[in-house]
């Protein structure tokens, strides 16, 4: 009697807990969603910024946001994948692996901002590529190269050992074996860690303030040296910066909700490309 | 019977870390026979139906002594090449383990590695369902995903693909331990219609199974090999004690 009353508890207060992260949910959703709404029109997501940012649309900041995302999974997912296979599949199972194993984990934890004074020390000033589009998102990439090469670690471990048994077994050598069969078979894991890599991208400020982003564009960044603007930053300059804090409030939810959408979509994106991939291999 | 020796093991000892799976063990695998391996679980009979195809070298640890000839030569030796030693003994696993992709691709899997050849490697596929005892139930089908096969299907087609890559040398770990009794008939009868084309080795915890499809019999005892010999004679006249207990069921 007394372990059912427990239990019911027990229950009770799990699903309460679900309620309380539901509720903040749906109150952050509805919060951008509502104080954003009112700016967004067709003329907000084509248009450059107009007037000091108190009129005009958004639209560089979204192409920003799209290129400085690509950007950094065209560089990050390869390495990363990469790296995993080293790591999972030919790596000596030794001492010095697995100290690069936990670094890995370690580089994880490092504030993003570190990873912007990183970038501006290293991709900026050193290599010379200056604030510019290809040192944010080279910066970008290596903040979520960590979260993709433990994904796609966590993926390939979880191939079946019966499939390379059966590769080797057939006379497969190593590669072929990763190629044909484990790479594949790991593929929708190592996409649902790309997925979370690209919502924390596309969302990340800090690392992109010194290394990429600029408050105010005419137009659109016409080659990987230029400057861009991102949303991200756009909402930060926007709540900090400029003389209409009122008009530029409601910008800044704009931008926030089309933030959102975006980071959405793309994980949709994501989402399908890889329950298709899941179909083919079981 | 005149027995021309396929395979010869000599003075093999294997283990895992400090612990000896195997213990000196001597035999030969005669060619287009088939020899079953016995035993209680833990014997080493999966260990030493491995060691044929080395694939206790994908085990981290492990540390293996002497000899096991295949045409004359020391598959044991380390710098043998085990791609090629592969495609020449093959190996059907425990649990079927067709590879997610289509019917055909499981088959062509071994031969894509080494032909680029469309056709040939067409015919290679038919081939070997036809001699797998597939075919006639998967050829409208060819491209439909393994995975939707039934056990046994998936266990025929385990051994079509083994056997498009043309090995000499078929071994079967246990290849029925997963499937209900009509499946396993039809594995035993397919293995008896192989052995014209391949030599077979097969490990089985079945004593029945081991007298239906074995023309000679090892009996492992903690990785002591206790006994070898016809399947006939070493279940009818056993002649070591342990052999004659495990065989009536005394333990195991």
């Amino acid at each position: 009697m007394k372990s059912e009353i427990t239990q019911k508890l027990g229950f009770t207060l799990l699903f309460f807990c679900i309620l309380i992260m539901l509720f903040f949910l749906g109150v952050l959703v509805y919060f951008v969603a509502s104080k954003g709404f009112s700016v967004l029109s067709w003329n907000f997501l084509t248009d450059i910024p107009r007037e000091g940012m108190t009129a005009g649309g958004i639209a560089p900041a979204i192409v920003g946001t799209l290129y400085l995302t690509l950007g950094s999974i065209i560089f990050s997912l390869p390495l990363g994948v990469a790296c995993a296979i080293y790591l999972c599949e030919y790596g000596p199972k030794s001492y010095v692996v697995n100290i690069i194993r936990i670094s890995i984990n370690n580089l994880a934890g490092v504030p993003s901002v570190v990873f912007g004074l990183f970038g501006l020390a290293v991709f900026v000033k050193f290599f010379g590529f200056g604030v510019s589009m290809l040192s944010g998102s080279l910066t970008l990439g290596m903040l979520v190269l960590p979260q993709i090469i433990s994904a796609s670690q966590e993926a390939l471990l979880a191939v079946p050992q019966s499939y390379r048994e059966a590769s080797f077994a057939l006379g497969a050598t190593p590669w072929q074996t990763i190629k044909k069969t484990t790479l594949p078979a790991a593929l929708p894991g190592i996409l649902t860690g790309t997925i979370l890599s690209i919502g924390r991208v596309a969302g990340e400020t800090a690392p992109i303030i010194f290394t990429a982003a600029t408050f105010y564009m005419r137009g659109f960044p016409d080659s990987v040296f230029s400057e861009v603007m991102a949303l991200p930053y756009h909402i930060y300059a926007l709540m900090t910066e400029g003389t209409h804090p009122e008009q530029q409030t409601q910008i800044a939810y704009g931008c926030a909700l089309i933030l959102l959408l975006l980071v959405l979509s793309v994980s949709a994106i994501a989402i399908i490309i890889r329950q298709k991939q899941r179909k083919h291999y079981g | 019977m005149d027995n021309i020796a396929a395979m010869r093991v000599e003075n093999v000892n294997f283990f895992y870390g400090k612990k000896q799976a195997l213990r000196n063990i001597n035999m030969e695998i005669y060619k287009n026979q088939v020899t079953a391996i016995i035993g209680p679980s833990g014997c080493g009979k999966s260990t030493f139906i491995r060691l044929f195809n080395r694939m206790n070298d994908l085990v981290p640890n492990t540390k293996v002594e002497g000899k096991i000839y295949l045409d004359n030569k020391d598959i044991l030796y380390p710098k043998v090449n085990v791609v090629k030693l592969r495609r020449k003994v093959g190996m059907v696993f425990q649990k079927p383990n067709p590879f997610p992709k289509s019917i055909f691709q499981n088959v062509s899997y071994g031969l894509e590695i080494k032909s680029k050849n469309k056709d040939f490697i067409k015919e290679q596929v038919v081939k070997s369902l036809k001699r797998a005892a597939l075919w006639e139930e998967v050829k409208d089908r060819l491209y439909d995903n393994a995975l939707g096969l039934s056990g046994g299907q998936q266990q025929r087609l385990c051994i079509a693909r083994c056997l498009a890559v043309e090995p000499d040398v078929l071994l079967f770990d246990e290849p029925c331990a997963s499937l209900d009794p009509h499946s396993t008939r039809r594995i035993e009868e397919l293995i008896q219609e192989l052995k014209e084309y391949y030599t077979i080795v097969i490990v089985t915890h079945n004593l029945q199974q081991a007298s239906r499809v074995a023309d000679y019999t090892a009996f492992l005892y903690l990785g002591e090999l206790i006994e070898f010999g016809e399947t006939g004679r070493l279940f009818t006249v056993p002649e070591d004690k342990r052999t004659e207990q495990y065989i009536t069921g005394k333990f195991g």
